[in-house]
């Protein structure tokens, strides 16, 4: 496995830690209620795990698993796929905590914008490699 | 393929159809009367798909495919591997079982349910995170 899918996959699984956590806290609320001000981080919950786990795992995964190429580096140029990882990241964060901390509306949206970035950073990076082995 | 991918990757296929059964059940409610019940699993219906089925199928398809931890224990601990599932599949069928209850009966004794099954889906996941964590690495 590359150094860059470890690093990315290794973050899908302190997101995946931290989004059923949160979402234990919710539904523990949603059981034996102990303090309503919980349900504020159920934005948080479905952002960590929906991109910060599930996406960013298949985003390590296909950096690592798909075709490589035969001349030159064989799985492309990886810096595009650290700036998919650094805007993914950003984005969720911003996403997620300016939603919690009820920050200007302009903080999550720039957060979904970097992980819009991301996603088309990643499928520039990847399309090439969606390919039969051998060529 | 081990047991336990086996396991984990045939009861996801078996909650991808209770998921979406669940979703035909809350479609049928627009156009039949149903017991009202049925309007609060739409929660359900979302971690049935998402925990159920994705979530289960990829802690299946990791523990048999990643990188070995070591030539000894190939798969990290067997029996994290298996409290993972446990964990979570009790947390989830108590979670379909107690939560359209509490929805409409707030307060009542089956709110302990859905607390257990917040606890055992949250000791899954770290318990799964836990057992992966080594095995992701370069080779």
């Amino acid at each position: 496995m590359p150094r860059l899918s470890v690093w990315i996959i290794r973050t899908a699984l302190l997101y995946l830690g931290v989004g059923f956590t949160l979402g234990a806290m919710i539904l523990f609320q949603k059981g034996v209620p102990y303090a309503g001000g919980v349900w504020r981080l159920l934005p948080m919950h479905v952002e960590f795990l929906l991109i910060g786990w599930t996406l960013q795992l298949a985003m390590g995964v296909g950096f690592w698993i798909l075709p490589r190429f035969i001349a030159g580096a064989p799985r492309g140029d990886e810096r595009l796929v650290w700036l998919a990882y650094a805007l993914l990241n950003a984005g969720v964060l911003s996403a997620a905590l300016g939603q919690w901390l009820r920050a200007p509306t302009i903080i999550s949206l720039l957060g979904r914008a970097a992980e819009v970035l991301a996603a088309a950073t990643f499928a520039f990076h990847a399309w090439p490699r969606i390919k039969p082995h051998g060529k | 393929m081990p047991t336990l991918s086996r396991w984990f990757v045939k009861t996801a296929l078996v909650y991808f159809v209770a998921a979406l059964l669940t979703g035909v059940a809350l479609m049928l409610r627009l156009v039949l009367e149903l017991p009202p019940e049925v309007a609060a699993l739409q929660p359900v219906y979302f971690h049935l798909l998402m925990v159920g089925w994705v979530s289960q199928l990829i802690f299946g398809v990791v523990f048999w495919m990643f990188p070995k931890y070591t030539p000894d224990k190939p798969r990290g601990s067997e029996r994290l591997g298996w409290a993972t599932f446990w964990l979570l599949n009790a947390g989830l069928v108590l979670r379909a079982v107690g939560e359209p209850v509490v929805a409409l009966r707030p307060g009542s004794s089956a709110g302990w349910i859905v607390a257990a099954s917040a606890i055992l889906q949250m000791l899954a996941g770290w318990a799964f995170v836990a057992n992966t964590w080594g095995r992701v690495k370069e080779r």
